[in-house]
């Protein structure tokens, strides 16, 4: 964009003179731009040598874009959560070092020569296989989100947190490499569990807090994965290293990080990670449980409060991420006028099974004060509900699940905040 | 399990009982022994499947709190700063700011003295042996008014206690209570007469400041 036809954009918005001169990246035209006309230092002398960095990390000119914490959430930050920076990254698949996490009893380390895995209850030989055994079974290769079941959950009762990192970061998306549930469990054998129907997994971790789950046999026969690599090396030692369960589409608490024990049971434990937690309160006091599916949702990623618009008016980019734990996102539609109309955004691939999929608006902004809002829509035809239509059928104190629209009102100097609309 | 979910079963079996994973195991890993099965597998199913022998009584359980629980959990269970609270909350599940506890929330016994006996105390876990478990499970009961405080808690009356909200769950129903509400063609145009900002985060202030520009 030039100069001429950005400055006539702006005061077409009715913007301030100083809100352009603060801008920054934005070449004059009417003069000629130094650092075009004038040597700079990296086109004359040496860079880094190729032994400078072993194993790199983002320049420092990115230090922004990192896993933050609030302290207010939990009590301490060993059985805590921190937020994936959603707001500066783009298209789909998160890095390994900024992915969020979430502990119980803290990120362990966990050698591979220490890693056990046990798989024992109605199977035909209980087995202990060692990190080495893991790596000689038949591998699969996936893409699938990992949302904590409680993103979001802070938004229950109303707008709080001023950021898409920490309204809707509480989500990762890597390619694990591992070998199917499936396969081990084969390899134990189900002779002795008689009819699967109506039996159950139980999984738990090798850390303190052991955050054993129960999964109905159908799944873990369906997609979940033992993984032990993401996005092309090992776990992180926060991720689960040496080895973590996949369960696609289902809430991330139920993807054991250092997975220690598998056992096929006829009935589920009832473990306090699915009674205590992870239960979900309604309005007349009654709970569900096992609400194991995460359901459609999305976020505008940017602009949102982290990632305000610094350009003026005219051509802009909104951008974000839709996902469902049912299948593949079909569709997303944004409204920049708080749902009175909407607009079908542009994929940037099409939506892949329960995995992130990246949708991109480009507009054309005159300035004017909007409020911006995105709705995905699935495979099996659902549409992302409304934080008001959710709140109708749950009350405010589910606490997990929350999957409403999210919206951000940005003002006419691009500033963005979390509200809420009626 | 609901009807819909074995429907689900059956297929996933039909399709993959039969494909090449299933065929046959490759021999890998080695037998479990039990004594290596006995120090993993210490799961407790609500039908109290799981408990080892054992008993612990109100007194010996407030003492073990005292030591290992309260610095945390307050003397009475009642919680200190942000740490859980364990007992109270009666009748609030159905209010404002919910108190959920194993005395208001927790539908089964058995949860309370398997996630005990495996991950607390917090920074000490598995530290501590059945008998304190069934001690300091009888404490909590009683801390919540659920037993006097002669009570002695054992394997065999484990399943006698009444646990006041073990009728409080139900298996997810979205299926049923939102799935329909929410398919079909939504609205694109003129959807709305009018829109008003009715929250605002920056009213509350509660982000950590570096996280905003």
């Amino acid at each position: 964009m030039s100069y001429r036809t950005s400055r006539r954009a702006l005061l077409k918005g009715g913007m301030a003179a100083g809100a352009f001169a603060a801008t920054t990246g934005t070449a004059r035209a009417a003069e000629s731009d130094p650092l075009i006309t004038e040597p700079q230092f990296w086109a004359q002398g040496f860079g880094d040598g190729v032994d400078a960095t072993p194993y790199g990390l983002p320049i420092e000119f990115e230090s922004d874009v990192i896993r933050r914490n609030v302290e207010w959430l939990t009590a301490d930050t060993i059985s805590s959560i921190n937020f994936t920076p959603i707001h500066a990254l783009d298209g789909t698949i998160t890095p390994q070092g900024c992915a969020f996490e979430r502990h119980h009893s803290g990120a362990i380390e966990l050698r591979k020569d220490d890693y056990r895995l046990m798989i024992n209850g109605l199977v035909d030989k209980p087995l202990v296989f060692t990190y080495d055994d893991l790596e000689r079974f038949p591998r699969e290769n996936h893409v699938y989100f990992c949302e904590c079941a409680a993103n979001s959950g802070m938004e229950w009762a109303g707008a709080q947190l001023n950021g898409a990192q920490f309204t809707h970061g509480m989500i990762h998306n890597m390619e694990y490499t591992g070998v199917p549930l499936k396969t081990l469990l084969t390899e134990a054998g189900l002779g002795a569990a008689g009819d699967l129907a109506g039996k159950w997994v139980y999984v738990e971790g090798a850390d303190a807090s052991s955050n054993g789950r129960s999964i109905p046999m159908e799944k873990a026969l369906e997609d979940c994965l033992v993984a032990f690599k993401a996005n092309g090396e090992a776990l992180r030692k926060e991720h689960g290293y040496p080895v973590r369960l996949v369960v696609p589409g289902w809430e991330g608490n139920m993807w054991v990080k250092w997975l220690r024990r598998i056992e096929v049971m006829d009935a589920p434990v009832e473990a306090r990670e699915e009674t205590s937690k992870y239960t979900d309160t309604l309005a007349d006091g009654t709970s569900r449980k096992w609400t194991w599916v995460m359901d459609a949702k999305s976020v505008i990623t940017s602009p949102s409060p982290q990632s305000p618009i610094t350009h003026g008016g005219g051509p802009l980019v909104i951008s974000g991420l839709a996902w469902s734990g049912h299948g593949a996102i079909t569709r997303v539609d944004v409204s920049k006028d708080g749902g009175k109309t909407w607009q079908t955004a542009r994929l940037a691939r099409p939506g892949e099974k329960r995995a992130l999929t990246r949708f991109y608006l480009d507009t054309d902004w005159d300035g004017q004060e909007m409020l911006l809002q995105s709705r995905a829509i699935d495979d099996t035809g659902y549409v992302q509900p409304t934080k008001d239509q959710l709140r109708e059928v749950r009350g405010l104190n589910s606490i997990y699940h929350n999957n409403g629209i999210q919206t951000w009102l940005v003002n006419p100097d691009g500033k963005a905040e979390n509200v809420e609309v009626s | 399990m609901s009807k819909s979910r074995n429907i689900v079963l059956g297929a996933v079996l039909a399709a993959g009982v039969t494909g090449p994973v299933l065929a046959g195991p490759l021999g890998l890993g080695r037998p479990a022994t039990p004594d290596e099965i006995a120090a993993w597998d210490t799961d407790v199913r609500p039908d109290g499947t799981g408990l080892p022998d054992g008993e612990g009584d109100v007194w010996t359980g407030e003492e073990l709190f005292e030591a290992n629980c309260a610095v945390c959990h307050g003397d009475f269970a009642e919680g200190v700063d942000n740490w859980p609270q364990l007992a109270g909350g009666f009748g609030t599940l159905d209010q404002d700011d919910p108190v959920k506890t194993v005395g208001s929330y927790w539908p089964y016994l058995s949860t309370t003295w398997d996630y005990i006996y495996r991950s607390m105390p917090y920074g000490n876990a598995q530290s501590l042996e059945p008998v304190d478990v069934y001690a300091l499970v009888a404490y909590i009961l009683y801390s919540n008014d659920l037993v006097d405080d002669d009570f002695v808690l054992s394997r065999d009356n484990f399943l006698d206690v009444e646990m006041p909200n073990a009728g409080g769950f139900r298996v997810d129903d979205r299926a049923e209570t939102e799935y329909p509400l929410w398919r079909g063609e939504p609205c694109m145009e003129n959807c709305k007469d009018a829109v008003t900002v009715t929250m605002r985060a920056a009213v509350l202030d509660v982000t950590p400041d570096d996280g905003a520009e």
